[in-house]
């Protein structure tokens, strides 16, 4: 099959001075950061820490207070602008937020048949293509409610999969996850990451971060209080806050 | 009693016309009433809010009452008392459908327009595609129930004159003297047609709650 849907947005995100503010509460300050082609940062912090606000702010569903915040190419800090990215890039939830009505080829085709009004049989092809790669194209016909969790995530990446995004945003994936299930998502997520996708993940699963990310940035009360390769960062952090962060995450 | 018969029939007749037209008009009103009352435009939620409480906080004959002699009184002429109570019947229930159709709409998680939003899908698309289905699954089992008694509603017509199922077993009843009887099959008659809706609602129910 030819895939009509071209995606030729940029692969790399910049992000300058940016703050966040929900009325009198700050959530992020002054935060800087670059991420390259095919780069996979890994966000890491406590809850509370700014970390989801950011990756949020990176897709267009929050704006920026201030600050400049360029996603492939698109100014997401210029309200007229930031709606570009629509389409161009994927997100995965943690709470999956699949179409309960639809079924996992449903899902995985909505897009492809309105947004990028491919034929039926287009969509198909591509939408079997893409959950073949996360190892759901056996389950195409059920619907979520049929679906675990760890499946119902698959059938989430292979709907961002789908319109051929070359930036993925992954918002704590595997959090709602019965730990046994964790396993089948992160490692659909460590073949894309070989597969040259550009990815920003936020999650709490250090076994992912050390083996996976290309750098890991540590966030604390709205900024980035440490960042670096997954090694040094996590078996020899600077910061007594990433420290204090890392050893309560290792007891659990 | 077996001779009242053809007129509890036409009343039966005029009772199932009166029951379709006023659902038709108080499907189509409530969606339009939910449609402003979600709508992001100044002012337009607050009017039609406030269309839905006085209707929701008045009994349905005022509603009917005021519809049958404002109409005669402003517009003027005899009033049809088929039109003046599905206009009354339309306008009370169309009320109740818009709330049951707005919590169906703000039932839709905010993680579903997001997902939308993401892949692309215009506002329009993210509420034919996404939204619309969602909330027909949520609000169908609440509106039938609303047909449902829009349907015994449509007895309170016989207070503007109109011989429905109620008024015709009335007029037996007073030249007869057999009030038991005869009400006992105007009931069956109402049964009768709601009896099935209820059935279907509560398989509907059964259906959401297993999904």
């Amino acid at each position: 099959m030819t895939n009509p849907v071209i995606n030729d947005i940029g692969r790399d995100i910049r992000l300058s001075g940016v703050s966040k503010s929900f009325g009198d509460l700050q959530v992020l300050t002054d935060v800087t950061l670059d991420v390259s082609d095919g780069e996979v940062v890994v966000l890491i912090g406590a809850s509370g820490s700014g970390k989801s606000t950011l990756l949020r702010i990176m897709s267009g569903l929050e704006t920026a207070t201030s600050g400049e915040v360029t996603v492939g190419g698109v100014p997401m800090h210029d309200p007229k602008r930031a709606p570009e990215i629509r389409g161009h890039v994927g997100m995965v939830f943690q709470q999956f937020n699949l179409f309960p009505h639809l079924n996992a080829l449903g899902n995985v085709t909505l897009a492809l048949r309105k947004v990028y009004k491919m034929s039926k049989d287009d969509a198909r092809a591509k939408g079997i293509e893409v959950l073949t790669r996360v190892g759901m194209a056996d389950r195409a016909e059920h619907y979520p409610s049929q679906l675990s969790g760890g499946q119902q995530q698959r059938v989430a990446i292979a709907r961002a999969l789908a319109v051929n995004p070359r930036i993925i945003f992954f918002d704590e994936a595997t959090s709602a996850l019965d730990p046994e299930l964790v396993g089948e998502v992160t490692n659909v997520m460590r073949s894309l990451a070989g597969e040259g996708m550009t990815m920003v993940v936020v999650t709490h699963e250090m076994g992912f971060a050390r083996r996976t990310a290309d750098r890991v940035v540590y966030m604390a009360d709205g900024v980035i209080a440490e960042q670096g390769p997954p090694e040094a960062l996590l078996s020899n952090p600077q910061n007594p806050k990433t420290i204090q962060f890392l050893s309560k995450v290792t007891d659990q | 009693m077996w001779g009242s018969l053809p007129i509890l029939w036409s009343g039966f007749i005029l009772t199932l016309a009166l029951s379709a037209v006023s659902i038709a008009g108080s499907m189509v009103l409530g969606l339009i009433v939910a449609a402003l009352r979600t709508a992001r435009i100044p002012l337009v939620p607050i009017v039609a809010r406030a269309y839905v409480e006085v209707f929701r906080g008045s009994p349905i004959p005022i509603t009917l009452l005021f519809v049958y002699f404002g109409a005669a009184l402003y517009l003027g002429y005899s009033v049809n008392l088929f039109v003046a109570a599905a206009v009354g019947l339309s306008v009370y229930h169309s009320a109740f459908v818009a709330e049951i159709i707005r919590s169906g709409i703000e039932a839709v998680p905010a993680g579903q327009h997001e997902a939308a939003q993401i892949l692309g899908l215009k506002a329009h698309q993210t509420f034919r595609w996404v939204v619309l289905p969602q909330t027909v699954k949520i609000a169908l089992p609440p509106l039938i129930g609303q047909c449902i008694s829009l349907i015994k509603d449509t007895s309170i017509a016989s207070i503007i004159g109109l011989v429905e199922l109620m008024k015709a077993g009335q007029s037996i009843v007073d030249r007869t003297s057999d009030p038991l009887s005869i009400y006992l099959t105007v009931a069956v008659f109402y049964f009768a047609l709601c009896y099935p809706l209820s059935v279907w609602v509560t398989r509907k129910q059964r259906k959401v709650v297993h999904q």
